[in-house]
């Protein structure tokens, strides 16, 4: 199963996501370009964190314009996978890929920390490997991560099971104190109605590894192959 | 700049001028030297060069002698100080490149933009030496918190850390922060980076090779930061300070960002000759610099440079402090493919002359001469003065304390409450929870530990980095001071099963031409080399920062030492916090009657005053070996150092450190001496190990071998600290056990995490 993982100016956790892919999964991987418009050879894009083109304008509102995100779309148009973590899920926002926007987090402060998330939709391809309900352990990194949509828009969501990740306590309870951002229905998480394109403020891919505190992220990576192969994929190739 | 040269001007009456050498920071004498060197009266161009060259940032005209008696060699050390960082070995055939840097005053002025342009400059210069960076640590001082203006700087200092390191997608993983008055017109903010390379890969600020490219890559040239040297930071702070503010840069991490991974692709070449940052003093120090290093001269046309604004003169383009630039020295014939590296990354490129032979560093403006003066005389032969030294008076009255007159407070639980509440003791998590500190994933320990731990991916090995230096024992003994700060940084380093390798420091102080000063920088260095070589850390480069005072009052002497440890196995890497209930907690060392210098005589009694405590390098050389043995043999499940507030407070973070369901012990201390000082003491050279029962008598053992004091405190339990107290006389009878405290856990981590955000609020 082929990676590739979109390299824009500003990219920082582009290594990151790498890594994951290439040392803990065990697949092949390769950094895409942002210059580059041909996606066809991978079998799942990434988008990374990090501060693309600064992101002195809005959040991701430049990226959006780079061949390679453009190819994106196309791309997830064949029900390829896409996932888009922090700065991605920012940039698939910009792009109308997924609904809704991203504020200023409440605190006005960027926030770095471990947070939990109940995972509320595990039929998605990036999930499949979680129990419905279950609550993991996963850092966030983010300024801006505090996401909103309208009444419509989110009765859409939820109506459609698109919430695929919300913050919450370690019992999995929705408590004010387990919302490190003010997103609104505690949403950390949300892929399209067909299910191919996932966003998510938390960063999975720091989380893959004993070494680094929790291993819960590994599962989204474990996810993705095993929905791969269920498709008629070949791992390792 | 007043272009008629000295004396006054006729204005209908005579009127006072400055003289020229003072427009630009310089002495008659400094002046008349230059006219000795150049054999004739400087331009103004070439006068505005030297002023800033040799300025005290830029020359360390004040500190080089002292400096000369750190200890620069080791057997790790691949590039000691003289380049931007120095480069330590670390097996594998991986170096590490690390340096820390102050950023003091225009911190001061413009907190946000001072602070991330500091961060700017620190990457830069481990990015000169080759190596990718991959963290960063703060060291930073603020008067105290009830003051708006404190909290006003403090949280805009922390914003630019946030803001700019944060996007350029480096992990902020360590730091310190101290509150005390001496720093409310004179924050200190030193900031340290460090970067990884291969170790042949190390690249020099060198521009050898006649006929060679001289390149300017990066952002374009502004009119930003003129001054900001040789007149921000090379004078004290007064009423005219604010008007300073135009010298402060503005940074721009994304352009940072882009800088640095087309740096990296460009030193993977066989095209670069040489590198050095764009920082203080902008195209005058790197040209003089990477010329004077090698010594050759070189030949540039300020029109060649890229600029952000029309009409600048070659003064305002030599001066420019622009942030993220870099000179590159490239071999004749690789610019055009060097111009495509940077064109790829989006980023200016340009040459701007060649290196030549003569030794001159020529200056041009469209082919037309506008300065030639020799470039080793800028950076390599400004003055080096050995100014008068004097011990202080205050020290007679302020050493002065006799304990006996102290009452010992009655309730001993109060006071560690009152001492987790001090800001200088809570929790700093309101910092570093807005600093990504994870990003690349390599960070393993965190911040708020010893010190933070990070892996070397592909090798097994983990890097120990911290940064130490207790500014109120330097004021009250900066020989002792600056003794513990190395020793105190190595034994941060020891706790997470590193061994200590080499350090980098900044020197923050008041104006050198005082000899008040001067004795203290001096007796700073003493205690610091002492230590350094009785640990076997040698000093691989640093900075240093002078004029720290505001309307004539300096801060405490406050040297910042950072530590890096190399940690042969990461999976063996020890933290903290306890682990197990029933585990047996031991204190290595000895506790000495010492309350002299502490945060509890200030927090408590209201005095800094006394002597600090004592530092045996001897004894703490022994502790450190204990330490590190018995953590190879797997017997240590957690280490803490014990430093500011004592034993209790110690005991208490390992207890908020813990792993569910070991929060808490319960300790009995058996000793002769007051209770104030066995818990809020600060006796140097001691650790707080927990060993699982079977080990302890391995680890007494090894320690009785090693003639290292190792007394068991108690047991490891849940949800309560509790002390209690057995006294010894003379005769050697003990007394029953008297309860001290008993605390509930959670109720002190309360008050401890709440210690800056109540403050900040």
């Amino acid at each position: 199963m082929r990676f590739g993982v979109i390299v824009l100016p500003g990219s920082n956790c582009d290594v990151d996501c790498y890594h994951v892919v290439k040392e803990v999964l065990k697949e092949p991987v390769d950094y895409v370009w942002h210059q580059e418009d041909n996606l066809d050879r991978y079998d799942c894009i990434m988008i990374p964190g990090g501060f693309s083109y600064g992101d002195y304008l809005r959040v991701g509102a430049i990226a959006k314009f780079s061949p390679a995100v453009r190819a994106v779309e196309e791309f997830a148009a064949r029900g390829k996978p896409v996932l888009g973590i922090c700065n991605g899920f920012q940039i698939l926002l910009e792009m109308g890929l997924l609904p809704g926007a991203m504020l200023h987090n409440e605190s006005l402060e960027f926030r770095c920390e471990f947070v939990h998330l109940r995972v509320e939709n595990n039929q998605t391809p990036f999930t499949k490997k979680y129990r419905k309900g279950q609550v993991i352990r996963v850092p966030i990194a983010h300024g801006e991560g505090n996401y909103y949509a309208d009444e419509d828009t989110l009765a859409r969501l939820e109506e459609g099971r698109q919430v695929v990740f919300r913050y919450s306590d370690p019992e999995g309870r929705l408590s004010p104190d387990s919302n490190p951002n003010g997103s609104v229905h505690h949403i950390a998480g949300i892929c399209n109605e067909a299910g191919n394109i996932l966003g998510m403020m938390p960063h999975p891919e720091r989380c893959a590894e004993e070494i680094l505190g929790s291993t819960d992220g590994r599962l989204v990576f474990e996810s993705l192959r095993s929905w791969w192969e269920e498709n008629g994929g070949v791992a390792g190739g | 700049m007043n272009p008629s040269g000295r004396g006054g001007k006729k204005m209908g009456v005579w009127q006072v001028v400055n003289p020229r050498w003072e427009e630009v920071g310089l002495t008659e004498e400094e002046y008349k030297r230059i006219m000795e060197i150049l054999g004739r009266e400087p331009n103004d161009l070439e006068l505005g060069m030297y002023g800033l060259m040799w300025s005290e940032h830029c020359s360390y005209k004040h500190s080089k002698l002292h400096l000369r008696l750190f200890p620069t060699e080791g057997e790790c050390v691949l590039q000691g100080p003289g380049e931007n960082a120095g480069v330590v070995d670390i097996g594998d055939g991986m170096a590490v490149a690390f340096r820390l840097e102050s950023h003091n005053h225009p911190s001061a002025i413009e907190p946000y933009q001072g602070a991330a342009t500091g961060i700017g400059g620190i990457v830069r210069d481990i990015l000169t030496m080759g190596a990718r960076p991959i963290a960063l640590l703060d060291s930073l001082r603020f008067g105290k918190l009830d003051d708006e203006r404190t909290r006003y700087l403090f949280g805009g200092v922390v914003s630019g850390i946030s803001g700019y390191g944060n996007c350029l997608g480096l992990p902020t993983v360590g730091g310190e922060v101290y509150f005390d008055d001496c720093y409310r017109g004179n924050p200190l903010v030193n900031v340290m980076c460090i970067g990884l390379m291969e170790k042949g890969r190390i690249v020099k600020g060198r521009a050898s090779g006649v006929g060679n490219a001289v390149m300017v890559v990066g952002a374009k040239t502004g009119r930003d930061g003129i001054h900001g040297a040789s007149l921000l930071a090379s004078r004290e702070f007064d009423e005219k300070s604010e008007e300073m503010r135009p010298a402060v840069q503005v940074g721009d991490p994304f352009m940072e960002k882009l800088l640095v991974e087309s740096c990296l692709e460009l030193v993977e070449t066989d095209w670069v000759v040489g590198v050095n940052d764009l920082g203080a003093a902008g195209l005058t120090s790197a040209c003089s610099e990477t010329a004077g290093r090698a010594g050759s001269g070189m030949e540039v046309d300020v029109a060649l440079v890229p600029r952000r604004e029309e009409g600048m003169t070659p003064y305002e383009v030599m001066l420019s402090e622009s942030q993220e630039r870099m000179l590159v020295i490239i071999k004749k014939g690789k610019e055009k493919e060097v111009e495509k590296t940077f064109s790829k990354w989006g980023l200016d490129s340009a040459v701007i002359g060649r290196v030549t032979g003569d030794g001159m560093l020529t200056i041009l403006e469209n082919g037309r001469q506008v300065a030639s003066v020799p470039a080793a005389s800028l950076s390599h032969q400004a003055p080096v003065y050995n100014r008068e030294r004097r011990r202080p008076a205050y020290l007679d009255q302020i050493t002065r304390l006799s304990v006996e007159d102290l009452p010992v407070p009655r309730e001993a639980g109060e006071v560690l409450r009152r001492l987790l509440a001090s800001p200088n003791l809570g929790s700093r998590e309101w910092i570093w929870r807005q600093y990504d500190y994870m990003v690349r994933t390599n960070t393993v320990v965190y911040p708020g530990a010893d010190a933070a731990v990070l892996r070397v991916k592909g090798t097994g090995k983990g890097l120990a980095v911290t940064t130490d230096g207790n500014s109120r024992y330097c004021y009250l003994d900066p020989r002792t001071g600056g003794a513990i700060a190395v020793a105190e940084a190595a034994r941060n380093v020891v706790c997470t099963g590193a061994k200590p390798l080499a350090i980098t420091n900044c020197l923050n102080f008041g104006n050198p031409e005082r000899p008040e000063v001067l004795w203290q920088f001096r007796e700073v260095i003493e205690g610091m080399s002492t230590a350094a070589r009785a640990l076997g850390t040698p000093v691989t480069g640093g900075n240093v920062s002078f004029y720290n005072e505001t309307f004539g009052t300096a801060i405490y002497p406050t040297p910042v030492v950072g530590m890096l440890g190399l940690l042969k196995d990461i999976s063996r890497r020890v933290t903290p916090g306890f682990k197990e209930v029933g585990d047996v907690i031991i204190l290595l060392g000895e506790t000495r009657e010492e309350l002299g210098g502490t945060e509890y005589l200030k927090v408590v009694h209201g005095i800094v005053g006394g002597r600090p405590p004592e530092m045996d390098l001897n004894l703490e050389v022994r502790v450190q070996k204990v330490c590190l043995e018995a953590m190879e043999r797997g017997w240590v499940k957690s280490a803490h150092d014990v430093s500011d507030g004592g034993l209790a407070v110690a005991l208490a973070e390992c207890c908020f450190w813990a792993e569910p369901g070991a929060a808490g012990c319960e300790v009995t201390l058996e000793t002769g001496i007051r209770p104030d000082a066995v818990l809020f003491g600060e006796s140097q050279s001691r650790v707080i190990l927990t060993v699982k029962e079977d080990d302890l008598s391995s680890l007494l053992a090894m320690a009785r071998s090693m003639e290292v004091a190792a007394g068991v405190l108690g047991r490891v339990v849940d949800g309560r600290l509790s002390v209690g107290l057995v006294t010894t006389g003379g005769t050697g009878k003990k007394s029953t056990r008297r309860v001290l405290m008993d605390e509930p856990t959670q109720e002190l981590y309360k008050i401890w995490r709440n210690a800056l955000p109540e403050k900040m609020k």
